[in-house]
């Protein structure tokens, strides 16, 4: 007996060294949209007849295009994006006529099969746009747990199994704390501590829940105004110098995860949708275009604005920074590339469509997806160029995510791999 | 099956299908180890080897599955653990431990879990019905799932609608025909959404007759349909069924929309203040009384109660008509309500508008919520009507903002049961 669980542990480390790398949260585990090392395919065949086969194909995996793993319906709605985990695939999304059955599914990585589904009623409000969803928040995880939030504030901790940690009902602490467009702030993992923004025009606030038991750790008021944008992290040198960004429309503030403590803020008209970006010691707010802010790590002392840039402000995606260069779509819609250090414009490139989703970055391609399905793949260098156009052929507003080779998209209808 | 080719098929499965295998040897709270075997397995190791693992790991010896039997004094105490949960997180930690017992329970203690849900609020509810669908899933795949407890759970009305809900979903994925045995049953059922199959069903046979030319069935078909129909969705789309076979359909009483107020205003709200501001028509009701409202271009201005009917659909009353057009004020309606019996109701408001409303005189609701959406049913308060006469006072204040789409003054107000189904007033007015 003993030898044999010698080999099972000896296996088992040989299995986690070989485990694909997770994506797990809102613009990936650094919330930087960024998987410079993924090498994924430019280019997939979702021929319109595989949409409309049906279930039985799909499961099957037959007739799916050139380079796609596989592709799952959904049900219900949704336009949050997925996350993968430990070699899961989770999403969310939410069913019923007053969209109040809030689903969390995971899927196996591999083989797109349904590892489990897990249902629970709204406790908050679900009224929302019929552009949105009530499963607008991308969930988040720590590896260990996941965290499924809504726009009804209900905030759900899942173990990798579908097992119930805990649950809380933010909509039902706090009844008036909601608009009926709809709210989407992703919630924002942070050691043990996930932060959930809830701003809007009633009771509005951030919250820093405890990962482990789900109580709340901090709560903080924030504007009584509508507001989209997701939590961000600024990472410091440490992780005990980490601080979460939580822009506002008349501020943008920076938090010790663990406690809520203001570390600094800065007063300025922001975005209510694009979220800020933390990269580098420097955080690049949507307000006034962008504005480039560099904070330091001494509390209480002044933010400095570096360069601001109204020709780049975002529309609704949130800035993307990789290799010194950062990259925004505006309402136009253009993708823009600038220099992060100085902000200027070092070039532009047209765009077709509308925009809700984040681009994300991997392999020196960027990969933007519109509201009606269209990806194109951006080949970056001193210029832009469009190398692929891959048309899904159905709404998508939810950001992509990348795990070990693969690129996963999601509409309301299904779930797709693009990879091996 | 001889040996090797018992590790032959094992070897295909698992590498093909190595999720389904650790779940047939480890549950599902019980195998981060398998887990990792299985990804080590696929990716490392390949099929011999996974074969081998297979046989090891269904070995007596290495501990598969054991199942834990949860007493009924354990899982009766674990579930008032779960039902103890209140807002702001309190007894989570507690709950989160309990929930583990609870999710253990065996085939024969599914019902009892679902019952719990009849004491549980919202938060209470969710770990419970989470915890039944852990039972029901593996229960499933067993082959144990108690078909028959189960419907008789779905049929037993005294248990509340979302565990009702629940077992109904659980029931139809073990027996395929209990969707088509029970859901006609649940036209007038006190589970919303369980009723909203029955009407969906009915509606698609309905579509079905058209289709086949035989109007006169499909019509009645659609009439049945309406009758138990609350989701405006499924309304609409009856509505406009049975109009094009000639019958009108009147939504507002279908929907119970008050329709008939007294309306008086505006009076001041400034910079939003008004909310708390008790204008005479809070502290009592006068018809005939005349008092001082806003001043209009910073002149005096009298206000005084008038009778407003609205014509709309959906009962909404739209005070930039019903009055005069204005920002940073507030208005008052007053109804009647003739309640055919006591009892619990609701309250139901769409507004995109700040609002307070009181049922004889007590305050039921009130949101300071300035456009932000508007839709039927928005809010909802729960209430006791009287027998009888019932009077509403409705309080529906303006901002000031200057966007195009925040000029809406107005709002929308119904009475209805917890399904949404109409309570209808016995007078021609207010209620019609």
């Amino acid at each position: 007996m003993t030898s044999r669980i010698v080999l099972l542990c000896g296996s088992l480390l040989i299995g986690v060294s070989a485990a694909g790398a997770d994506w797990r949260q809102f613009r990936g585990n650094d919330a930087t949209g960024v998987a410079p090392e993924a090498k994924l395919p430019v280019k997939w065949g979702v021929a319109k007849k595989d949409a409309e086969e049906g279930d039985k194909k799909a499961e099957a995996n037959e007739g799916l295009g050139e380079n796609v793993a596989w592709r799952v319906d959904l049900e219900g709605r949704g336009v949050s994006g997925p996350i993968v985990v430990d070699g899961k695939v989770i999403v969310t999304s939410a069913s019923g006529f007053k969209h109040d059955r809030l689903h969390v599914i995971a899927f196996d990585a591999a083989s797109g099969r349904e590892a489990w589904h897990r249902q629970f009623w709204a406790t908050g409000r679900t009224f929302c746009h019929p552009t949105s969803s009530v499963a607008a928040p991308t969930p988040a995880s720590d590896g260990k747990s996941i965290f499924a939030f809504y726009s009804s504030n209900d905030l759900i901790c899942l173990d990798l199994d579908g097992n119930l940690k805990w649950y809380r009902g933010l909509g039902y602490d706090y009844p008036t704390a909601a608009n009926d467009v709809g709210m989407a702030a992703s919630p924002l993992v942070v050691g043990d501590t996930v932060i959930v923004q809830v701003e809007n025009k009633g009771e509005s606030f951030a919250a820093g829940i405890d990962t482990a038991t789900g109580e709340t750790r901090w709560r903080k008021e924030r504007d009584h105004a509508m507001n989209w944008s997701s939590p961000a992290v600024l990472k410091g040198k440490t992780p005990n110098e980490d601080v979460v960004l939580l822009q506002s429309p008349s501020h943008v503030s920076a938090h010790k995860p663990a406690t809520g403590e203001i570390v600094w803020s800065y007063a300025t008209s922001c975005s209510v949708i694009p979220s800020a970006l933390g990269a580098g010691g420097m955080v690049y707010l949507p307000a006034g275009g962008l504005t480039a802010l560099r904070p330091s790590a001494q509390p209480g002392s002044q933010v400095e604005v570096v360069w601001k840039e109204p020709k780049l402000g975002p529309s609704s995606p949130s800035p993307v920074l990789h290799d010194g260069r950062l990259y925004v779509i505006n309402g136009a819609p253009a993708l823009t590339c600038a220099d992060a250090e100085s902000g200027k414009v070092l070039w532009r490139l047209r765009l077709g469509g509308k925009f809700w989703a984040t681009p994300i970055i991997a392999g020196g391609h960027l990969y933007c997806v519109n509201d009606q399905g269209l990806v194109r793949v951006v080949e970056l260098g001193d210029a832009g160029e469009v190398i692929a156009e891959n048309d899904f052929g159905e709404p998508i507003l939810g950001s992509p995510a990348i795990s070990d080779g693969a690129i996963y998209f999601r509409s309301d209808k299904h779930l797709w791999k693009i990879g091996k | 099956m001889t040996r090797p080719a018992a590790i032959i098929c094992l070897s295909r499965a698992a590498y093909y299908n190595g999720d389904r295998l650790r779940r047939r040897f480890f549950p599902p709270q019980n195998h981060a180890l398998p887990d990792e075997i299985m990804k080590l397995c696929q990716k490392s190791i390949g099929p011999l080897a996974v074969a081998a693992l297979a046989c090891l790991i269904a070995s007596p010896a290495f501990g598969a599955e054991k199942s834990k039997a949860v007493g009924d004094k354990e899982l009766a105490q674990s579930l008032e653990a779960l039902l103890a949960v209140k807002t702001k997180g309190v007894g989570n930690v507690a709950a989160s431990e309990a929930w583990q017992t609870v999710a253990a329970a065996a085939p024969n203690q599914l019902t009892s879990v679902l019952a719990a849900m009849d004491k549980a609020d919202p938060l209470a509810a969710n770990w419970i019905a989470a915890a039944v669908e852990t039972i029901a899933d593996r229960q499933l795949k067993q082959g144990k799932l108690p078909g028959d407890k189960l419907e008789a759970f779905v049929l037993d009305t005294q248990h509340a609608p979302p565990a009702r809900r629940l077992a109904f979903e659980w029931l139809v994925q073990g027996d395929k025909t209990a969707a088509d045995r029970l859901t006609p049953g649940f036209l007038y059922d006190p589970s919303p959404e369980l009723r909203r199959d029955a009407v969906a069903r009915l509606i698609d046979e309905a579509d079905a007759l058209l289709k086949a030319e035989q109007s006169d069935k499909a019509h009645k078909v659609y009439d049945k349909a309406l009758s138990g129909a609350c989701d405006l969705d499924q309304v609409k789309k009856l509505k406009a069924a049975l109009e094009k076979l000639g019958e009108k359909v009147d939504l507002q009483r279908h929907f119970g929309f008050i329709t008939h107020w007294k309306l008086i205003g505006p009076f001041d709200n400034t910079d939003e203040k008004a909310l708390d501001v008790a204008y005479p028509p809070e502290q009592s009701i006068d018809l005939a009384a005349e008092y001082e409202g806003k001043p209009n271009d910073g002149k005096p201005q009298t206000v005084q109660w008038i009778d407003y009917a609205t014509s709309d659909d959906y009962g909404v009353v739209d005070l930039n008509k019903a009055l005069l057009k204005a920002n940073g004020v507030t208005a008052y309606a007053w109804g009647e309500f003739e309640s055919p019996a006591s009892g619990a109701a609701e309250v139901r408001v769409g507004s995109a508008n700040a609002a307070k409303i009181w049922l004889n005189g007590k305050l039921v609701h009130t949101h300071a919520v300035y456009h932000s959406g508007s839709n039927m049913d928005q809010y909802s308060a729960p209430v006791e009507l009287k027998q009888g006469r019932n009077t509403l006072l409705v309080k529906i204040l303006q901002n000031e903002q200057k966007e195009d789409w925040a000029q809406t003054w107005d709002f929308q107000l119904r009475i209805c049961d917890s399904t949404g189904a109409a309570i209808k007033s016995e007078t021609a007015e207010s209620g019609k």
